[in-house]
């Protein structure tokens, strides 16, 4: 890649019965502005941008549904536990919830010299829609900024931690 | 055809006005709350209504009355990030966002050591990372300094200070002169983690043998085989003896044993002999007889 700074479009498709509109998020990734040693390749700045891309449809599902077994395949410790709780707790109120999300601003902050971590920042725009018991509460726009740690598993990465912080 | 209704459009735009008001007064929101601290959220009117706290980390559903405070205990928003408040009655639906942040108190270090195991002597060979996280394991974005120490059994120590960024920090350490069990800590206030890296002896360094005739034989035996720091290089490594003769070629690959090598060959006029381990040469030694 001959730029750093490209725009992916999402051409996933988001197979939903959501009542959201379920677009094609846009993507932007911002040069490398890394800590540490290692050197981060194309193709796997390439690949932890797909699989973290990923790791949102699998919130999304599995928050929307309540189901946690679909955080499985793309979270993995910390993050997967605080997710599969809220998952838990939406369930145990009758609450659902939907997290569209509309644009995600990315960097990657750190390779850990190992290569056994990278993390990333995300400044999302989502919109986030609540249910209880079938009933449309609220549907709000909002914009966060993530701070994400991927480490590899088999084979993709997974998020470890998923946390937003203030912008 | 909103344009050709000039008073639907004053009633509108007062409506808006008067709605964007209301969602200002229905609740009150603290903006930033520290993860696990017990808060409150005030309301305004007269009735009842549900108040909703929705985040990818927690979700809370109350009851509520409205005029008055719903109380949060300590404990009910711990995990960090970005928050819905949701109040909903009968005829409105106002809601806010805040922040839950983490504890500035440093619980947990995600320490990762590699390798665990590495040879004497390389520059950078030892790496640490850490990730800092509050007693929630929320990770700590604000910056915070972070020091790693790697200390050898005989108590040579190697320190490293620096500061976290986003939660992140990292070091790279040479591998020290002395085999052993070294221990490597990142400490940042009062909590430390700790990781053993096991170094070894490197590759031999001035590897020498002597030769001794016995009849037709030879026999070569290698001095104790050290690396460049010193250390004995472990039994078993493997020395290969390389006799060279008219052309010819003949090998013997023999394990250390007590530090030192041995192979027996036969002697042939005008053979060279030599010794070498892996990559690493030895001397040579020319037999005339």
């Amino acid at each position: 890649m001959t730029s750093q700074r490209f725009l992916l479009i999402l051409v996933t498709g988001f197979a939903t019965t959501s009542t959201l509109a379920a677009a094609q998020a846009s993507v932007k990734v911002e040069p490398l502005n890394l800590q540490g040693p290692r050197h981060l390749g194309d193709q796997s700045q390439a690949a932890v941008v797909r699989d973290y891309l990923h790791a949102w449809q699998s919130f999304r599902a599995a928050l929307e549904q309540n189901q946690p077994e679909l955080l499985e395949a793309d979270f993995v410790g910390t993050a997967r536990d605080k997710l599969a709780s809220t998952v838990k707790q939406q369930g145990e109120q009758g609450i659902r919830t939907q997290y569209q999300d509309r644009s995600h601003d990315l960097q990657i902050l750190f390779y850990s010299p190992d290569g056994l971590s990278i993390e990333l920042a995300d400044k999302v725009e989502y919109d986030v829609q609540v249910i209880d018991h079938d009933k449309v509460v609220t549907t709000q726009r909002e914009s966060a900024r993530y701070l994400v740690v991927l480490t590899p598993a088999e084979v993709r990465w997974k998020v470890r931690v998923f946390q937003s912080v203030p912008e | 055809m909103i344009s050709r209704h000039p008073v639907l459009v004053a009633v509108l735009a007062f409506a808006a006005a008067h709605l964007a008001f209301a969602q200002g007064e229905r609740m009150t929101l603290q903006k930033v709350i520290e993860a696990g601290s017990g808060f409150s959220i005030q309301s305004a009117g007269s009735g009842k209504a549900t108040l909703y706290l929705i985040g990818p980390g927690d979700v809370l559903k109350r009851d509520v009355q409205l005029g008055q405070s719903t109380a949060f205990s300590p404990g009910s928003l711990c995990n960090a990030g970005h928050y819905l408040a949701v109040l909903t009655g009968d005829s409105f639906t106002e809601t806010g966002s805040f922040d839950v942040v983490p504890t500035n108190n440093p619980a947990n270090l995600s320490f990762i050591a590699k390798p665990s195991r590495l040879p004497v002597g390389l520059r950078d060979g030892i790496t640490g990372a850490v990730y800092v996280f509050d007693g929630y394991h929320n990770l700590i974005a604000a910056p915070a300094p972070v020091s790693f120490e790697l200390s050898t059994t005989s108590g040579a120590v190697q320190k490293h200070a620096t500061v976290s960024r986003e939660g992140a920090a990292w070091t790279a350490m040479d591998s020290t002169a002395e085999q052993g069990a070294d221990k490597f800590v990142a400490r940042i206030g009062d909590v430390s983690s700790t990781r053993i890296v096991g170094q070894v002896p490197g590759d031999p360094c001035g590897l020498k043998m002597s030769a001794r005739q016995d009849g037709q034989e030879v026999q070569l035996t290698t001095e104790p085989v050290r690396d460049c720091h010193g250390n004995a290089v472990p039994d078993g490594t493997i020395v290969t003896f390389t006799e060279t003769y008219s052309g010819a070629q003949s090998t013997i690959d023999a394990p250390l044993k007590r530090g030192i090598a041995e192979a027996t060959m036969q002697v042939h006029r005008g053979a060279t002999f030599s010794v070498a381990s892996g990559v690493v040469m030895g001397n040579q030694i020319g037999w005339a007889k």
